[in-house]
């Protein structure tokens, strides 16, 4: 094995990884996971959770977080060591896979600003899921990013509030990781 | 079999008995009434009753950092959980496995703010390994056989049962559980064994090895410390060891160099510092034992084998990580070596480079006259004792790096000191710990005269239970670690780490029960140590010694391995602005 190079984590550059993390569903999981990540000073970008068994047993938490490679490998490492976790699955260290977002928006406006909403949202499939005469509520998924740039788009024709979900993601071909 | 229904306070002593609990040390109050009750009525589990409850932590860690075997502790909710604290985070960062089982306040009650309420599963989610709230009588067996084998299974930590009053009461069936597997908690114990190979393959091609080696190795059992000493023989490399590894090598071995980092031998930190090899074994890359990492060992491959892999590359980069227990690694390396009948490289340099780093001999120090050096102390107490296979408690402060340096020792489970969390106050509850769970020995409590007033009241307990237990305090009437950073950082400014007031040692000794000595010149320190050794019951000396001694030789803060101190003379008053914000 050639020895490495000797200067210390000379590749610091910031990465965002999707985490996907099974768990007991048990009382505290959530606390022992958010805690960790603030007791050690690592990121979280978008948290989502939720039963996935018929049993309400297991949980997935998706976590999208940054930071150098180092930092990403002691996140997995240190949930990884958490007796509730069952495991811990970097997707984007993975490869392929699949990330979604939902995202409710609510834009206000009459007029031509209020047609152009409508004809955006078109354009970006989101569907209206309240309408009032003054104000839609589009309900929109996909990718981070493109939920970004809709909710930037409406800014200039009446944005008024957002709701977002967080990232749930799985992994790409028909095995279960 | 269907078994009666217990109360839950019976079920939890039917468990610990089921697995093997002689001891506990605890603390009653209201949320735990019913379990002392049970322990009332039975005679297989004996109950130490402490002084306060930090103190029945330590002394479960004492117990167990001694024996082997996990410690337990009970004490009451709210302000005897919050007490209790402390000693779960000591116990955590060094590794310790405890059951600590905690009271709480009825289910119905959670959340009201009700009296002595607290939220110990909030509190210690962060300074335990796993923590639980058992909701249900008929789950408390379960937790409590599976709490167990979490605080021992993988990496050794505390584990925390909080049971509310009415679980205690209400009955449900017990029964003992088969062999535990953990759903998803399975650390693995064996090495892979590609990559052993390849470990040994870079040993036995090293011309500069060194093993690191650390806590892991003890927890690991007396099995992996003989490994160890069958690997550093076939090697023929040097071995040093962390403070929290002190014994896993015996201290007499010529391979040996002594403690590496902050306050280590210059050999052993010059030998990290030049090797081509670093094999850690179980020990990870602690602050106080890398100095400033960018000039932390700049030339070597390393291979660092640890069960627990969120140590692996933490702080330090590694050439190649191996996880697993390292009892069952070494002996994996220690069969291939021999298979494969290999041979070391060449060592002649290295070991000849060895011997002029020790050359320097950088733990001496000079008694001279009446004025008794900290040193000579616990040189002259190792004389006396060593024959004894004394357990040796510390409290935390210069004594206890004096100890770590001055006191030698040949085997595993003999050192007891609080490293990762520095707990002034570990000592004594420590020492009466292992007292309980090796009645036949020799136990010293080395202390300073800050920290044992820290966990004083235990006195009482050791006194109660007539454990012949022995507090020796190198008082130099300074907080001395203190006024040592003082010294070095704020040009001698001795902001408030002077003690005063001390109370008189000797008579509190004795308003315990105790035998109290107190030794203030040189011609009096064997007769005082004879005379500690000869008494039966607990002895408690107030040794004077020296007040401005200083531990060295000291890497200071933001320094490397190769900028050691060995002597006052070399320190300035002062140090960098961006060293001082450095623990
Ligand atoms: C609970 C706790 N509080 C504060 C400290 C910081 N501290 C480290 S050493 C020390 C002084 C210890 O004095 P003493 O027990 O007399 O030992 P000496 O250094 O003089 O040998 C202090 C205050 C600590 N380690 N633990
Ligand atoms: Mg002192």
């Amino acid at each position: 094995m050639a020895p490495r190079t000797k200067s210390l984590f000379p590749e610091e550059i910031s990465e965002r990884h999707t985490l996907s993390i099974l768990v007991d569903n048990e009382a505290g999981v959530l606390g022992r996971i958010v805690g960790l990540f603030s007791a050690r000073g690592y990121n979280i970008e978008s948290l989502t959770v939720a039963d996935i068994t018929q049993d309400e047993a297991v949980s997935r938490i998706t976590i999208v977080t940054s930071g150098p490679r180092r930092v990403i490998d002691q996140i997995t490492a240190q949930l990884d060591r958490l007796v509730p976790v069952h495991s811990v699955t970097d997707l984007t260290e993975l490869g392929p896979h699949v990330e979604r977002e939902l995202a409710l928006v609510k834009v206000a406006g009459t007029g031509e600003s209020r047609a152009e909403a409508l004809r955006l949202a078109g354009i970006f499939r989101a569907r209206p899921v309240d309408t009032t005469t003054q104000s839609f509520v589009f309900e929109i998924s996909g990718s981070t990013v493109k939920v970004d740039q809709f909710i930037e788009l409406m800014r200039e024709v009446g944005l008024v509030e957002v709701a977002r979900g967080g990232v749930v993601a799985l992994s790409r071909g028909a095995e279960a990781r | 079999m269907q078994g009666r229904e217990l109360s839950g306070a019976d079920i939890i002593v039917k468990a610990l008995v089921d697995l093997g609990v002689d001891t506990i040390f605890g603390y009653p109050g209201g949320a735990v009434l019913p379990i002392y009750d049970a322990l009332f009525r039975q005679n297989k589990i004996r109950h130490i009753l402490v002084r306060h409850e930090q103190a029945a932590v330590h002394a479960a860690e004492g117990y167990a950092r001694s024996t082997g075997r996990p410690g337990v502790v009970l004490v009451t909710s709210g302000p005897g959980a919050t007490n209790a604290v402390t000693g779960i985070t000591d116990a955590l960062m060094d590794s310790i496995p405890l059951v600590v089982l905690t009271g709480q306040v009825a289910t119905h009650l959670i959340g009201s703010d009700a009296f002595q309420e607290c939220d110990t599963v909030g509190i210690t989610r962060h300074c335990s390994k796993h923590n639980y709230l058992v909701k249900e009588t008929a789950r408390l067996g379960a937790v409590i056989h599976e709490a167990f084998h979490i605080a021992t299974a993988g990496r050794p930590g505390p584990v925390v049962v909080d049971i509310p009053k009415n679980v205690q009461v209400a009955t449900a069936r017990y029964e003992k559980p088969a062999r535990i597997e953990h759903k998803t908690y399975r650390p693995r114990v064996k090495g892979d064994l590609a990559a052993i190979e390849a470990a040994v393959d870079m040993l036995a091609s090293a011309e500069r090895p060194i093993l690191y080696i650390g806590g892991g190795v003890i927890n690991s059992g007396p099995g992996a410390a003989q490994l160890l000493r069958d690997l550093a023989r076939l090697s023929h490399a040097p071995v040093t060891s962390t403070l929290m590894g002190l014994g896993a090598f015996p201290a007499s071995d010529p391979q040996f160099l002594g403690m590496l980092g902050m306050h280590g031998t210059y050999e052993a930190n010059f030998a990290m510092n030049q090797c081509d090899l670093m094999l850690c074994l179980g020990a990870r890359f602690d602050d106080r034992v890398t100095g400033r990492l960018d000039g932390f060992s700049p030339s070597s491959r390393k291979v660092h084998v640890d069960i627990d892999p969120s140590s692996f590359n933490k702080t330090v980069r590694v050439d190649l990580t191996i996880e697993g227990d390292v009892g069952h690694v070494l002996e994996d390396m220690v069969k291939l070596w021999r298979a494969r009948g290999l041979q070391p490289a060449d060592q002649q340099d290295w070991w000849s480079r060895i011997r002029g780093w020790r050359e320097k001999n950088s733990l001496a120090f000079r008694q001279e006259g009446a004025k008794i050096q900290p040193q000579h102390a616990i040189r002259r107490l190792w004389e006396a004792t060593h024959r004894r296979n004394p357990i040796i408690t510390t409290e935390v402060g210069q004594h206890q790096m004096w100890a770590a340096q001055h006191f030698d020792f040949e085997q595993p489970n003999k050192w007891l000191t609080s490293g990762g969390l520095g707990t002034m106050g570990y000592g004594l509850p420590a020492a009466i710990g292992a007292q309980l769970g090796n009645p036949g020995s020799l136990v010293i409590d080395i202390a300073g005269e800050a920290s044992i007033q820290m966990n004083i009241q235990e006195l009482a307990t050791a006194t109660q239970y007539r454990l012949p237990v022995k507090v020796f305090v190198l008082n130099n009437e300074y907080m001395g670690m203190v006024r040592q950073w003082q010294d070095l950082t704020y040009e001698g400014r001795h902001s408030q780490s002077y003690s005063d007031s001390l109370p008189d040692f000797v008579k509190l000794a004795e308003a315990y029960g105790w035998k109290g000595i107190r030794i203030e010149t040189e011609d009096q320190l064997d007769a005082g140590i004879a005379e500690m050794l000869a008494h039966d019951g607990p002895v408690f000396v107030d040794c004077l010694v020296e007040k401005h001694a200083n531990c060295f030789p000291m890497i200071p803060s933001g320094a490397t391995h190769v900028e050691m101190l060995l002597s006052p003379d070399q320190v300035s008053g002062k140090v960098a602005k961006s060293a001082e914000a450095l623990v």
